[in-house]
């Protein structure tokens, strides 16, 4: 299941999984779609038909972390099996080539100073984007509340409010904003990996004197109440999937950044994430 | 020149086999539901939006601008042999039209609507090649609070203008409004009126809205009141065609057509309503022939008819440049953009330059086709309108149904498009025109998310809306938009006249 429309990101991962597990099992799968809702609606599907069916396989990730609470849904991860990580991109944070910004310390001086006058142009409010926002104002003090964000449907949107100056600064994956920065109409000032990403110029978070690290990532979760040997099964499946030349071809298409980790290297990771998420979107003021 | 490299880029995929197909799908369907009263271009690209979902963004498209203006030319034949227009943009025409018609120059009619419309077409397209590519670069500029700016002026263009009553108008803006409030907030991740149904966290989709207000609402309509209406279709005894008295009087009129077509199009005033009025009133005060008017002239059927076609590719500039629909067809097609995950606006010419160049290319080619279908090929779109009614709109309701479960295998869906078609029925019954509230649900909430962005960057300083000169000349166009259909009342008023107290109209409370 990919619990969002076609043609998104996790559409379009669960069909690049589609080709390699049916090559590396020799086995028909099918894709199916349920959207809606940051992905609450197909999880909440999942978990009430899927329930001990080891076959049954839903891709989802950090947008999905946060909207099971700004949601309120009344399902969440923890009834669903978490199997493996897939992917992952970095966030960027950019402003327009004409702005007074050369560096992040920059930036973030002024946002010290004086938290409102800064604008902060991304994707919806409670989404990957407003998360590093609220992650990043807490690492160098600045309460969450006070951040000025301004939240747009998407990406494409934000770009261009980013570049007509209407916000300070933009924050979105570090693909979105590739063509404008390599166009010289943008300026990248950090990303918000752990490691510098070969191809970008610019520092990361952490290079630039803030502690904060945060990846988009997708990854895949197995139906509820799987005994221990369909768990072991499932996931050894995965390894193949993610060995084959089949996922590493969609990776390299894609463009997507190679992620994996499975079974309980992955459970913990979910776990530190949700834990991490659920106190910063707090602190937004997005769940009570 | 770049514009000339890239249109010819996108005539080298505009005229590949895939692509000139779909053309020749979407202006043939586009022709036929132009041609059947009640069903216009707007309904007719919703039900077909569920059906593209597999196909590539570009192919869609191209088949639902076909349609859109496939609508434009098809229009005028009902208008002109059934004395009804087959949608909104083809009002204009039949007053003339049916009169030229009855005086047995129906082929003389029909010739000038088609010829006219290429030329319209085609010309307005050459204007949309150069104008879009520099608005986009200018929309660069535009901030939160010039789009507001710019949705006020289109939403209260649009219901101020249009239709008999701005009351009317208000009330079905604001019913659109209402749907459009529905689900998450963008701005705050809130949710509103949703009622702990969790369908609805995503709010109302366009499609679900447009095939209830449109397709169901009609069809309760049409069935409500199905054993009164008997229409006689004229047939067309003489030949297609026009004499040289005819063509002389034609040209300028399609040219002048043309000219008021694309720029009202391309303002957010609500489409083809208004230019086609606009051409019609000013051929009858140009003519030469006044006594002629009420009994078939052919100025009446050359100018508005030219206009309709114009406007559409004025249509299309806010579209593609600013992602602003100003139709109800339009806003559908902004749907059908974004299923595809396109957002139209200042950066769709530098993200998808290929797609935006093959649209264009294919409007030039679609025109073509279009003079074909519409000339020697006029004989079997009269026959459509000989299928009965109660086959043609079960029809539609099947269609209908099943598109708006298969978007998202939803049963709620169904429910909404059923119970959102009852409010249809009333709103046909009550004579509320239907095309202000898809533009209220897709405009209103733009609008609403732009106040409170400029508001937030400005830290609530209302004075943005006003220092910023875009938005301060666009809301004093607005504000001259409210006005105009008073003024001459007004004038009349200082100048000591009396006059019967009324309003300036345009169209007749129909909508596309």
């Amino acid at each position: 299941m990919a619990p969002a429309s076609p043609g998104g990101g996790w559409d379009s991962t669960a069909r690049a999984m589609q080709t390699a597990l049916a090559a590396t099992t020799n086995q028909t799968v099918q894709v199916y779609n349920v959207s809606g809702a940051g992905g609450t609606i197909g999880l909440a599907q999942f978990v009430n038909e899927a329930k001990g069916k080891p076959h049954e396989l839903m891709v989802g990730g950090l947008v999905m972390v946060g909207a099971i609470q700004t949601n309120k849904a009344p399902v969440n991860l923890s009834q669903v099996t978490p199997l493996a990580l897939l992917t992952a991109e970095a966030e960027a944070i950019v402003v327009p080539a004409d702005s007074k910004y050369q560096t992040m310390q920059e930036l973030i001086e002024d946002f010290k100073a004086n938290p409102t006058a800064i604008s902060w142009g991304g994707g919806s409010a409670g989404g990957t984007d407003h998360i590093l926002v609220g992650l990043i104002a807490k690492a160098v003090g600045v309460s969450p509340a006070q951040i000025n964000y301004i939240a747009y449907s998407g990406g494409g949107e934000a770009t261009a409010a980013i570049l007509s100056g209407a916000v300070t600064a933009g924050v979105s994956g570090v693909s979105e904003f590739a063509e404008q920065v390599a166009a010289g109409t943008m300026r990248m000032l950090a990303v918000s990996s752990e490691q510098p990403i070969e191809g970008v110029n610019a520092p990361t978070l952490k290079e630039a004197g803030i502690d904060v690290a945060l990846m988009n990532w997708r990854a895949v979760f197995g139906a509820p109440d799987l005994t221990a040997e369909q768990r072991a099964a499932v996931i050894a499946a995965l390894e193949k999937m993610h060995a084959s030349k089949e996922w590493q071809d969609a990776l390299a298409k894609n463009g997507w950044t190679d992620y994996f980790r499975a079974g309980d290297e992955f459970s913990a990771f979910l776990n530190n994430e949700i834990t991490r998420i659920e106190a910063v979107l707090r602190d937004l003021g997005l769940i009570q | 020149m770049e514009v000339f490299q890239q249109l010819l880029i996108g005539f080298s995929h505009a005229l590949t086999p895939q692509y000139l197909l779909l053309a020749a799908i979407g202006v043939t369907i586009g022709t036929a539901v132009g041609v059947l009263p009640g069903i216009g271009p707007a309904l007719t690209v919703a039900l077909l939006l569920p059906l593209t979902y597999n196909f590539d963004p570009t192919g869609a498209l191209i088949m639902f601008a076909g349609i859109y203006y496939g609508g434009m030319y098809g229009g005028s034949t009902t208008s002109i042999l059934l004395n009804t227009p087959g949608e909104s943009a083809s009002v204009a025409t039949t007053l003339e039209g049916f009169a030229m018609a009855t005086s047995g120059r129906a082929g003389a009619a029909l010739a000038t609507a088609a010829i006219g419309s290429f030329v319209a077409g085609t010309l307005s397209t050459l204007l949309l090649t150069f104008t879009a590519p520099w608005l986009a670069r200018a929309a660069l500029l535009f901030q939160p609070a010039d789009y507001f700016a710019l949705t006020v002026l289109a939403f209260v263009s649009v219901t101020a203008l249009v239709g008999s009553s701005l009351l009317r108008g208000m009330i079905s803006l604001f019913i659109g409004l209402f749907f459009g409030l529905i689900g998450i907030d963008v701005l705050s991740g809130q949710v509103r009126y949703t009622f702990g149904v969790v369908e609805l966290l995503d709010g109302i989709d366009v499609v679900v809205v447009a095939v209830g207000l449109f397709a169901v609402g009609e069809a309760l309509f049409v069935a409500s009141q199905f054993r009164q209406r008997r229409e006689e279709v004229l047939a067309v005894r003489s030949r297609i065609g026009m004499n040289r008295e005819e063509w002389r009087r034609s040209w300028p009129a399609w040219l002048r057509g043309a000219l008021i077509g694309f720029p009202l199009g391309a303002l957010p005033a609500g489409g083809a309503e208004i230019p086609t009025f606009l051409s019609y009133t000013l051929e009858k005060r140009l003519s030469k022939h006044p006594d002629e008017w009420g009994r078939g002239a052919i100025e009446g059927v050359a100018g508005p008819e030219a206009a309709n076609n114009a406007a559409f590719s004025g249509v299309l500039v806010p579209l593609l440049t600013l992602g602003l629909p100003t139709s109800a067809t339009a806003a559908i097609l902004l749907a059908a953009f974004q299923i595809y995950n396109l957002q139209p606006g200042p950066l769709l010419f530098q993200k998808a330059p290929d797609l935006v160049w093959t649209l264009i290319a294919s409007l030039y080619v679609g025109n073509v086709m279009l003079l074909i279908l519409n000339l020697p090929l006029i004989r079997i779109w009269i026959k459509i309108l000989t299928i009965p009614r109660s086959l043609l709109y079960s029809g539609i309701l099947v269609f209908g149904t099943l598109g708006v479960y298969s978007m998202s295998n939803s049963f709620i869906d169904v429910l909404l498009m059923y119970g959102i078609g009852v409010i249809g029925f009333f709103m046909r019954r009550f004579r509320i025109p239907i095309g202000p509230a898809i533009l209220g649900l897709i405009l209103m909430p733009l609008a609403e998310a732009h106040f409170r962005r400029a508001l937030a960057i400005s830290q609530g300083d209302l004075s943005v809306f006003v220092t910023r000169p875009i938005a301060l000349s666009l809301l004093l166009a607005t504000l001259v938009a409210i006005i105009l259909p008073y003024l001459p009342v007004l004038i009349n008023r200082l100048t000591g006249k009396r006059t019967p107290a009324g309003r300036l109209v345009f169209g007749q409370g129909e909508e596309d």
